[in-house]
């Protein structure tokens, strides 16, 4: 009884990190959103410190709890949806400014909030969390997948940017905030790299899978490689040239989509198993 | 404040009657010696562009009527010219050149030539030592201001050329032109301008065909692209980013049937295509086609327009920003300079 009490108040504690980040992803969003639809030039570094301030927070949750359960905090559903928006900002932060693609933050704010706000609202576990042994591959097996899924959601918001300043070319009525989205060809690009280097990371993810040395569940593997698979064939079909831009980035959303309502489905790896 | 502006602009003369009052750039020092000379003006400065010749002075002369101080200026007037005349006092004088610095004032709402005209006329009378210290502020104050309802509205975002959308289109598409390959189709008025405003952007490989190779060359030439006899476009045609079409030919001469072999071998490459030739030199159906985007003179033209009618409702906002700076200019000028002389009066344009 104490030690569920105790259990409680540290992630109750914890969370409060993670309700800082879901106001600073919050307020991001509301101000880039504007800025974009008001057609008003706003500061977008003040949107950049909000995204930091946010990713600073996520990176203190993860800290503490990883500290706490003594390996890579995901360990329940609600750590796992913050290391999947932790990583998205991560590669956010890194990719936006390489590619000036820095308007992706509008569209990555929101998506990111939605996260932190699912992962609020989860049930609090009611135990301490137990500390496992750790097993380096199942450590690189999860991180590595997680963050190739935050690499996969930001290709599906290129590929929804990519969408969205198509149809407007092809309607000939292009809004004002067709000229304050970046170039179709930029988001074409990123797109592209965005999905090889999801798909790389998933690889590794799903090759250090098989090391971990337990039981396999083949729902998870058979569910890993269906993703793997429709990503490879996304990437093959451009590679080969025979999938127009316009399909990839609707794939790249709709495959997203199947991984995340899968993540809810099968609780892919909030039931860590059992380390021999 | 004895600060005034005696004038006219495009909104109250013709161009014949402008292009009297016009001074060159190479006559504004004399010019403005002779401002300096007019009994009463302390400080004089001179905007004269192909729209609009201002005085602007600070001193006793500040409400002389405004046909009296051009004839005074141009050693009298001819029988007619006085309605075209326009004098301006006080924060009316400041309001006017904060709109003219912003580009309100100007033919085309919102364009910026005229921020870099008021600039030039500028530095001429510090250069000529015809400025003061009012003057010097006011003009300050006027290019932060011209800065600042730039930045902050949408009165200058939007093209209201064929051209000019027409390259804003290509950069949304591609970023940076200087990588993108562009053919011209035709050598007349039209594609002479779209292929200037592309290499004016930083396109480097500008093709022109033409039915006339020696057409074809001169705008090369002029572009610093490449003539291509009119039967080898096609050959060009699958490395092609961006197609400008204006021929007179009387069909369509860029089909479905000859572009879609092509496509499957651009890969995710786009391509533009621009047709203001009437009749249309591409097939409309085209437009259909992943990753081709074709936009006609009408398509331009009507978002040319919507980009003029959007700048015009944001100008009402821009005078609101603007009201705010002048009433910081007149605070500045109270506390500084000593109170103006007599009632302020105006004599506004003729509407």
């Amino acid at each position: 009884m104490h030690l569920d009490f105790v259990g409680s108040f540290i992630f109750v504690a914890d969370r409060v990190w993670i309700w800082l980040a879901t106001y600073c992803f919050i307020l991001a969003s509301a101000y880039s959103a504007y800025s974009l639809f008001s057609g008003k030039f706003m500061a977008p570094r003040l949107t950049f410190g909000l995204v930091v301030a946010g990713f600073i927070c996520q990176t203190v949750f993860l800290g503490v709890r990883g500290h706490e359960v003594g390996r890579c905090p995901i360990t329940n559903f609600c750590e796992l949806l913050t290391f999947l928006s932790w990583s998205m900002i991560l590669i956010y932060l890194v990719i936006g400014s390489s590619y000036r693609l820095s308007l992706l933050g509008v569209f990555t704010t929101p998506f990111a909030s939605l996260l932190s706000v699912w992962a609020l609202f989860l049930p609090e576990p009611s135990a301490v969390p137990v500390k496992h042994p750790v097993n380096p591959w199942l450590e690189a097996h999860t991180s590595f997948s997680i963050v190739a899924c935050g690499a996969f959601a930001l290709a599906g918001l290129a590929g929804l940017m990519y969408l969205i300043q198509e149809r407007q070319l092809k309607t000939r009525r292009p809004s004002s905030v067709f000229f304050r989205l970046p170039p179709i060809r930029t988001l074409v690009v990123a797109n592209s790299r965005l999905l090889w280097l999801g798909f790389g990371l998933f690889t590794i993810g799903l090759a250090t899978g098989f090391m971990i040395g337990q039981d396999v569940d083949w729902r998870k593997v058979a569910w890993s490689l269906v993703v793997w698979a429709l990503y490879g064939g996304i990437l093959l079909a451009r590679v080969r040239r025979t999938m127009a831009a316009r399909w990839v980035a609707t794939l790249s959303i709709i495959v997203f989509g199947l991984l995340l309502s899968m993540f809810w489905g099968i609780r892919f790896i909030s039931d860590v198993p059992p380390v021999r | 404040m004895n600060i005034s502006c005696f004038g006219l602009s495009h909104q109250t003369a013709s161009v014949e009657i402008r292009e009297r009052f016009a001074i060159a750039d190479s006559a504004l020092p004399e010019a403005l010696l002779r401002l300096r000379a007019i009994d009463g003006v302390e400080e004089g400065l001179i905007v004269s562009t192909c729209n609009r010749t201002e005085f602007y002075v600070a001193g006793a002369i500040s409400q002389l009527p405004a046909a009296r101080f051009f004839a005074e200026f141009y050693n009298g007037l001819r029988t007619g010219d006085e309605p075209h005349f326009f004098g301006l006092w006080a924060d009316h004088c400041v309001h006017h050149l904060f709109r003219v610095v912003s580009g309100l004032e100007s033919m085309v709402i919102g364009e910026t030539e005229i921020f870099g005209q008021v600039k030039r006329a500028y530095e001429t009378a510090i250069r000529e030592k015809a400025t003061g210290r009012r003057l010097n502020k006011l003009f300050q104050k006027s290019f932060h201001v011209g800065k600042q309802v730039r930045s902050a509205t949408a009165v200058g975002r939007g093209s209201i050329s064929v051209a000019s959308v027409a390259v804003d289109l290509a950069e949304q598409i591609f970023g940076k032109l200087d990588g993108c390959k562009i053919m011209v189709l035709g050598a007349g008025d039209t594609s002479e301008k779209m292929a200037r405003s592309f290499k004016a952007r930083g396109a480097r490989q500008i093709f022109v065909s033409n039915r006339s190779f020696e057409r074809a060359q001169v705008l090369a030439q002029e572009t610093g692209g490449r003539a291509l006899h009119f039967e080898e476009w096609e050959r060009e045609f699958a490395d092609l980013d961006i197609l400008v079409a204006s021929t007179s030919a009387p069909h369509a001469i860029v089909t479905v049937d000859k572009i879609a072999p092509v496509l499957r071998h651009r890969g995710d490459r786009p391509l533009f295509m621009i047709d203001v030739a009437v009749p249309r030199d591409i097939d409309p159906n085209v437009h259909r086609l992943d990753g081709v985007y074709v936009y006609d003179l009408d398509a331009l033209q009507s978002m040319a327009e919507r980009s003029m009618e959007a700048r015009k409702q944001e100008a009402a906002g821009c005078d609101r920003l603007i009201a705010k700076h002048v009433v910081e200019f007149q605070t500045w000028i109270e506390r500084s300079v000593p109170p103006m002389i007599g009632p302020v009066a105006m004599e506004l344009p003729p509407s």
